[in-house]
């Protein structure tokens, strides 16, 4: 089970290299390539709310990306150490009809407080992905997603040196 | 690649030329953008972004953000995009039905609604 682990200050900046790691990682593990920019797009959303997360509670704490190659299924999570609650069925059914007039008062606009982002942020990642779950913890939340790979590759893979642990 | 802006007028329209990628580092600087052009009194913009590479929630959120200000002044914010990848975000959120999108600038620039 080839697995990538990457740790990273919760600088804006990183998103963009975890967003390239992840897409990297995907890519050799099997993913499609027309499922790519899905990986990039979930990936960009959950590592922006854990960076703003931490941001404003524990700056200092890195934020962690985990890629894990299973045999038939491609896994990323995004960790975070910022504990809270998890928001209602509500307020993510509200977060997707942003677009609608009465969600406009979701709408992600600069002066969001971080519920809002957190809602938006994890209302596009339910639309982009089948597999998603966020836990939420006593030591902060993981933001679970997982694609189906491609198996005809798996030859070839199984030939090469697992990356990591 | 880096987000680039530039900016020109076309009759009474400002046409904001993006490209590269717009996210959690680089939508300060396209927030920026909108607000000195609003400021300056241009409420007619239209944001061409053909050259956008990626988009995720937060520069969606700039975009709404630049909606709600030209809006405020009677405005219009249009935007120009073909790219299925970026018009997939739209969809997810249902922006499409708060942004007008084009398919090129001079149909953007032209359109009055």
């Amino acid at each position: 089970m080839p697995t990538v682990t990457v740790s990273f200050t919760p600088l804006p900046a990183h998103v963009r290299t975890a967003r390239f790691i992840a897409a990297s990682v995907a890519r050799r593990a099997g993913v499609p390539e027309t499922v790519l920019d899905e990986v990039r797009l979930a990936v960009s959303e959950a590592c922006s709310l854990a960076v703003r997360l931490h941001r404003a509670s524990a700056p200092d704490v890195p934020v962690e990306l985990r890629m894990v190659e299973e045999d038939s299924r491609f896994r990323i999570q995004v960790v975070d150490a910022v504990p809270r609650s998890r928001p209602t069925t509500d307020d993510v059914y509200a977060a997707i009809r942003l677009g609608d007039d009465e969600g406009v008062a979701f709408t992600p606009t600069e002066g969001s407080d971080l519920q809002s982002r957190e809602r938006i942020g994890l209302a596009v990642i339910t639309g982009l992905v089948d597999e998603v779950d966020v836990e939420y913890l006593a030591s902060g939340t993981v933001v679970a997603m997982a694609w189906p790979l491609e198996l005809p590759d798996r030859e070839e893979a199984s030939t090469l040196p697992s990356v990591g642990g | 690649m880096d987000l680039s802006l530039s900016t020109r007028s076309e009759g009474d329209r400002t046409v904001v030329v993006v490209g590269g990628e717009i996210d959690v580092y680089t939508a300060p600087k396209l927030r920026e953008q909108l607000i000195d052009l609003v400021s300056a009194g241009n409420y007619h913009i239209v944001v061409d972004m053909e050259n956008v590479e990626f988009l995720d929630s937060t520069g969606l959120g700039v975009l709404v953000g630049g909606l709600k200000r030209v809006r405020a002044h009677d405005g219009s914010l249009r935007l120009v995009c073909t790219q299925e990848r970026i018009l997939k975000i739209f969809r997810i959120t249902g922006l499409t039905k708060v942004f007008p999108i084009h398919s090129s600038v001079d149909e953007a620039v032209a359109a009055t609604d």
